[in-house]
């Protein structure tokens, strides 16, 4: 143990301890530091009062501000939910297929259905809508649809979901397999066949016979697809899941179908509705088929003391 | 070796051989099995040393030029940390980079043993649990012995407890490869290991307080107090966060014997104090002893280091809920969690003033000492990350940091400027002094790896700061007309340019840590490097003076 002396370069005192050569300084703690430290305690303090803070036997201390992070967030979101209300309330009362004659709604139903595309729909159909041929994942920004491309057909596509066994309304179809069925070269012909009806292969007698006993039913005599039976269009240059001869051959003897949750049982009706206009908007949608009648009241003007149904 | 302990040994290996067979032949699961092969080669490693006069522990000592235990300390197991800790470092590194490159590039997921969700958790444990847990038990041994001046307490058992935890690293990487995990951050190894780990931490504690109880000094010195700390509460921390039921004693599985927001509450006390005793507490124990040797000046203030390390080590173990802020954890909780914080902040900030003020009277050393300059950068970035971590820990900033990629920069300009700068700047103490060599091979190549680091670390934190906030502000950003702006993808998509900063940043660290081990294999091989020395600071007596000029001087 050393004796206590004074440290030259500092001129302070040691405390006198050693250890393996290290000593230690009498030095004072610094006062910015000693002073830091109390004020954050006298904060602490303030702040255990003003905040919830002290846990009792029932429930904890509530704070004198009243605050709470429940209450935060309900607060926010009612006040993001007011911002929105008046955008809401005109869509909920307005069908879906009048909407392209009021170009302002129609517009805000967009950017909703934009930001609602974000949340629930770009896991599989990807940020930019582009889908996947590798996965299936429907492309949204061609005109090229399954289901129709319509405002209507796609608010019921979203909102009854596709080949959804626990839910009556779902969209669905079925593609059997051909394994087995065709020879090899009875599958290459085919395909060519499938193919040359998108200008892209050679027809052929053989191919041609094979189409239309097994596939003309569906996909229509000249691969025009049925929308009623969710059958892809063959005669475009749009593939679902790839248009190689490969893809083709897998598709007949393995058939992968597609599925989509029905969204009418997690999002609301006017949320579905932004989500069909967004996606209408991308690029490819229809106008609506039938010339909608006079409707016989007047339902532009909603009265915004009504309450709607997607409150 | 006598006669009846090699038959002892080779025995026990044996016994060892048939229990692991049994097991892996019995085993529930492929992991479980694995894990019973691999302590069954162990077995057979024992019962070799046994059964012939093969030693390749005696025959490794010899390859790595250990010298005989001639000295006063028993500084074999610090050497066989040493070598340990330049091991896992640069094996948790790399895992490192290769994750970084994982988030920037996709495509380098091998699934499915060497995907991100696997290899993050065997980075995060090989650098904190293998290359800082090795340091830490090392230095711990060095430490101990010195300022106590006492031989270490049961080297048998001191022995046990370097290759028992070196078990306990490779059970638990091997299993995270093989997916066996009880996914709880930090504490991912199952409960088999756990009880593992707890056997050989117990071993380790009685070995540093049976050093201390045989102490011929009067006082414990200030590094002492923060091992004991940090022994003592891992120790706790680990057995209460892994208290679990397997499901079988013959499979991997186990369930957490708390559920829901008690179970994430367990989980971020034992989180955040595995950085609070772990990585703070126990690497503070390092500076206290490496930064006054190798500065050859007192340490600043007695006083402070006595009340620094009780208001840290009281104060640090409430902060945990800040972990959780904005979830199902009451208000209360996470209100005290923030509150401790912020206490927190003047008591960390004391371990970097004594570090630092340690240098008073000696600062030219920054200039001359490589290991200085180390020394002195991991303290800095010890008090940018204890000033960061605090303000973290402010619900508002919380808010828009949570989730995102500056909780990683915290991280790692802690980990990386702290935890890894105080660890090398120890082992080049060390190395020299443990292997009986005049110095480190080359002083310009530790301060290569100084840049090296120093630099990798500003790319890394700088990427995730921008990386994070940018994040943040992206997910929060609402458009005028009331909704979200971007998607997730979107954000991971501005990223990028990020990412691959931070892997950049991330092969400077790694190079650095290359350099380090090459320099240490040198010096242990006995070899002096050839080079200018550090302190040629050129000194010009006839230009040391001011300029006399017949022009007006400007007005100051």
């Amino acid at each position: 143990m050393a004796e206590k002396r004074i440290d030259e370069p500092t001129g302070t005192e040691t405390v006198g301890h050693e250890w393996d050569g290290i000593e230690e300084l009498d030095t004072p703690m610094p006062r910015w530091w000693v002073y830091t430290f109390y004020a954050t305690i006298v904060w602490a303090i303030g702040f255990v009062i003003a905040y919830p803070a002290i846990p009792g036997l029932k429930q904890a201390s509530e704070g004198m501000l009243g605050w709470s992070s429940r209450g935060q967030l309900a607060e926010e979101m009612s006040a993001a939910d007011r911002a929105r209300l008046s955008v809401r309330e005109a869509l909920a009362v307005m069908p879906i297929e009048r909407l392209p004659a009021d170009p302002g709604l129609m517009a805000q139903a967009v950017a909703g259905g934009a930001a609602a595309f974000k949340v629930n729909c770009v896991q599989c159909h990807g940020s930019g809508a582009a889908g996947s041929q590798t996965l299936g994942y429907a492309n949204l920004n061609d005109d090229d649809w399954l289901w129709g491309g319509d405002l209507q057909s796609i608010e019921y596509t979203i909102t009854n979901g596709v080949r959804q066994a626990d839910h009556p309304g779902s969209r669905t179809g079925a593609m059997p397999s051909f394994a087995g069925a065709f020879s090899g070269k009875q599958l290459d012909d085919l395909a060519s066949y499938v193919l040359s009806l998108s200008g892209k292969g050679e027809a052929n007698a053989s191919g041609a016979q094979i189409f239309s006993e097994n596939c003309a039913l569906c996909h229509g005599p000249t691969g025009e697809g049925s929308r009623a039976l969710g059958a892809p269009r063959l005669n475009d240059a749009i593939w679902l899941r790839g248009g190689t001869r490969e893809d083709i051959i897998a598709q007949v003897t393995n058939p992968k179908l597609g599925a989509m949750p029905a969204w009418g049982e997690r999002l609301d009706a006017v949320t579905i509705k932004m989500l069909a206009a967004y996606v209408h908007s991308l690029g490819g949608g229809e106008d609506t088929p039938t010339p909608v009648a006079p409707a016989a009241a007047e339902p532009a003007a909603p009265d915004p003391d009504t309450p709607t149904p997607a409150e | 070796m006598h006669a009846e302990a090699a038959l002892g040994r080779s025995l026990a290996g044996f016994g060892l051989i048939v229990l692991a067979l049994v097991v892996a032949a019995f085993a529930k699961d492929a992991g479980f099995a694995a894990h019973a092969v691999i302590v069954g080669i162990v077995g057979l490693a024992i019962a070799i040393s046994g059964a012939t006069r093969f030693d390749p522990v005696g025959a490794a000592r010899k390859a790595l030029n250990m010298p005989e235990l001639a000295s006063r300390y028993d500084d074999d197991p610090v050497r066989w940390g040493v070598i340990a800790t330049m091991f896992w470092g640069i094996a948790g590194l790399a895992a490192g980079l290769f994750i970084a490159l994982q988030l920037a590039f996709p495509v380098l997921n091998f699934e499915p043993y060497l995907n991100f969700g696997r290899l993050r958790p065997l980075h995060t444990s090989a650098v904190i649990f293998a290359f800082g847990g090795n340091a830490l038990i090392a230095t711990s041994f060095y430490v101990v012995q010195r300022t106590c001046r006492a031989r270490l307490a049961l080297p048998g058992v001191a022995r046990f407890v370097f290759w028992g935890y070196q078990l306990f690293i490779v059970l638990a990487a091997t299993g995270y490869l093989l997916g066996v995990t009880q996914s709880r951050e930090y504490a991912e190894p199952e409960w088999y290991v756990d009880l593992w780990l707890t056997i050989v931490w117990v071993a380790y504690a009685a070995v540093f307080i049976g050093t201390i109880l045989k102490r011929s000094e009067p006082h414990i010195y200030v590094a002492n107090w923060f091992y004991l700390a940090f022994i003592i509460t891992i120790a706790m921390l680990h057995i209460v966060n892994n208290l679990a039921m397997p499901v079988s004693l013959l499979g991997a599985k186990s369930y957490s014997a708390f559920a829901g927001v008690q179970d994430a509450l367990t989980q971020w006390w034992y989180g955040h104090n595995a950085v609070g005793f772990f990585l703070t507490a126990g690497f503070l124990a390092m500076m206290y002893y490496f930064v006054p040797k190798q500065a050859e000046r007192p340490v600043y203030s007695y006083r402070l280091s006595i009340i620094h390390f009780w208001s840290l080590i009281f104060l640090y173990i409430w902060a945990g809920p800040h972990h959780l802020h904005y979830t199902a954890l009451p208000d209360w909780a996470q209100t005290l969690g923030m509150v401790f914080s912020i206490i927190l902040w003047m008591p960390s900030w004391g371990g970097m003033i004594n570090g630092l003020m340690t240098l008073n009277g000696a600062w030219d050393k920054i200039r001359t000492d490589p290991i200085i300059r180390m020394m002195v950068m991991a303290l800095a970035f010890y008090g940018m990350s204890t000033f960061e971590g605090p303000m973290l820990s402010i619900k508002a900033v919380n808010s828009l940091s949570h989730y995102t990629d500056w909780t990683i920069g915290h991280v790692h300009s802690g980990a990386l400027g702290w935890n890894g700068l105080i660890t090398f700047a120890c082992v080049y103490y060390l190395v020299p002094r443990l292997w009986k060599r005049e110095r480190m091979y080359s002083l310009r190549l530790i301060n290569t790896h100084f840049w090296l680091a120093t630099i990798g670390i500003v790319f890394y934190a700088a990427s995730m700061w921008v990386a994070g906030v940018m994040q943040g502000l992206m997910w929060r950003e609402y458009s005028p007309d009331g909704y979200l702006v971007w998607s997730f993808a979107d954000t991971v998509d501005a990223m990028f340019p990020m990412f691959v900063a931070r892997a950049f940043g991330g092969l400077l660290y790694i190079s650095g840590a290359i350099v380090m081990t090459y320099n240490v294999w040198m010096t242990i091989a006995g070899k002096l490097r050839d080079e200018k020395p550090m302190t040629d600071a050129a000194y010009d007596p006839e230009a040391d003076r001011p300029i006399t000029t017949t022009t007006a001087v400007p007005a100051e």
